[in-house]
């Protein structure tokens, strides 16, 4: 292999979310514009003034781990090993003992074991038991999915956890395409989850007053919120040459990243700080705005988000963005906070493979400070060349990724 | 104390002005309250009353909550505890 930069490809992925518990359903659903938000089915959902939610549903964890397992995995970690499952499979890669040591796994997650300190909590606070399960630590720290993943497929390389709430999963992916890139690793498993839809989960995001009682519907001037959602997305990150050596399949390729702070307000999105990052991202991938043919926004139906969203994407693209797609699949799949841009980065894939632009669905009324292109409620065909999907989270953390058709 | 100056008083903590400097007529952004500050206030409301207020932080203005002024809170939560705690 020569010195300089890796060009990096996606070879594998996996997930499970409230559109479905593999990419073959997930992507079905965004091309039949289908909504994953429905009633909350949890404990004490009496007691919250928000009671919808995009959950997994039909899950059996006993149906995928056994007994012990299911004692150590919280369900993000769950989700994450499924995902993770799916991804390996479709991969086919395999590690000699040199390659393992260069390869490892980077998620990204805003809460980790929500679940677990929501019941532990409840036992010791509620119930009055002074006594926890000895599990609760390594089954409720960020880094546990991460962990397990390298264990079960022997990944003895770099592997750690981003937290950057709603861009954690887009710089994970980010930085497992640089560490590829760099010539450090030859493959990482790579991507996020979220599993917080519980009462206590669910309790703390009511307070902000930004959340949707009825529906996630972004850049549609009667949207009033978003809504959360739950999963995980899992992709196998491989350094090209490699993936062509062993005649891998390439579902395409992360070309760039670019990420900025906006260094400003903890709740506030900037427009500048976005437009930095999505300008960054193409730059890094050698990409013009008029390449770019759809961009995953982070969409999340909050009127913060949405308009400066869509000024900075307006600023950025000028005259390039009449021809511009840019759709929010938040309105099928909620927010998975966390883990929302690796399932994000399915609808990118969908659209650089199969030239289908997943829908915004939920749209009823343009607005004006949202006048783009944002494929209202209907999925559309097209040919696209590049993508880029969009993260920007609380504390003003933006994090853009730029993809290939492969 | 009574409901316009508990009222007052909690504005005026958000503000970080004595209370005797916020006026009826003053809105949140005259006395330098943003979008966060305004949430917080009403959270301090809700408790204060044991009052439950309807406000999206996505559309104040679509709110069936009044906050253009000081003064139309003061209403607003007058009326709340008269529906709120009417059949209590």
């Amino acid at each position: 292999m020569s010195g300089g930069p890796r060009r990096v490809v996606i070879t594998g992925a996996g997930t499970i979310n409230s559109l479905g518990h593999d990419v073959g359903s997930t992507l079905a659903a965004m091309r039949e514009g289908r909504c994953g938000i429905g009633p909350l089915e949890l404990r004490d959902v009496e007691r919250l003034s928000v009671q919808i939610g995009a959950q997994v549903k039909g899950y059996d964890e006993q149906a995928h781990f056994n007994r012990q397992q299911i004692a150590l995995y919280d369900r993000f970690t769950q989700f994450t090993l499924l995902a993770a499952r799916q991804a390996m499979a479709q991969s086919g890669i395999s590690f000699s003992d040199e390659e393992s040591e260069m390869s490892g796994v980077v998620l990204g997650t805003a809460g980790g074991g929500v679940n677990t300190w929501d019941e532990n909590y409840r036992n010791v606070y509620e119930e009055g038991k002074n006594r926890v399960h000895p599990f609760v630590v390594p089954k409720l720290m960020n880094n546990a999915a991460a962990s397990h993943v390298s264990m079960e497929y022997n990944l003895r390389g770099p592997s750690f956890t981003v937290a950057t709430a709603c861009s954690s999963s887009n710089h994970a992916m980010g930085l497992a395409f640089q560490m590829i890139r760099s010539g450090m690793c030859r493959a990482m498993l790579t991507g996020g989850a979220e599993a917080m839809l519980c009462f206590g989960g669910v309790k703390a995001w009511e307070g902000l007053r930004v959340m949707s009682k009825d529906a996630c519907r972004p850049f549609s001037a009667n949207r009033n919120g978003m809504v959360q959602g739950e999963g995980a997305a899992v992709f196998v990150f491989e350094e090209y040459e490699h993936a062509r050596a062993r005649g891998a399949e390439i579902l395409a390729e992360v070309a760039g990243f670019g990420m900025t702070s906006d260094a400003a307000d903890i709740v506030m999105p900037s427009r500048e700080g976005g437009e930095r990052a999505m300008r960054i991202a193409m730059r890094d991938a050698g990409l013009v705005p008029e390449q770019v043919g759809y961009i995953n926004a982070h969409g999340t139906g909050t009127a913060a988000n949405d308009k400066s969203e869509c000024a900075a994407v307006a600023h950025v693209f000028g005259a390039a963005a009449d021809d511009l797609m840019i759709s929010s699949t938040k309105s099928m799949h909620g927010h998975l906070i966390g883990g929302t841009g690796a399932v994000e980065l399915l609808a990118c894939i969908m659209a650089l493979r199969e030239g289908v632009i997943a829908p915004t669905i939920g749209f009823e009324l343009p607005d004006p400070e949202c006048a783009l292109d944002v494929v209202p409620n209907v999925a559309r065909e097209a040919r696209v060349e590049a993508v880029l999907s969009n993260a920007f989270a609380f504390g003003g953390l933006n994090a853009v990724l730029a993809l290939r058709a492969a | 104390m009574d409901l316009r100056d508990k009222v007052t008083a909690i504005i005026a903590e958000q503000a970080m002005l004595e209370p005797g400097e916020v006026k009826p007529e003053h809105s949140p952004a005259d006395l330098g309250i943003d979008s966060l500050g305004l949430v917080e206030s009403i959270f301090a409301i809700e408790e204060a009353f044991d009052i439950s207020v309807p406000f999206n932080a996505n559309a104040p203005e679509e709110s069936d909550f009044d906050i253009s002024s000081v003064a139309a809170i003061t209403d607003a939560v007058e009326r709340l505890v008269q529906e709120q705690h009417a059949s209590a």
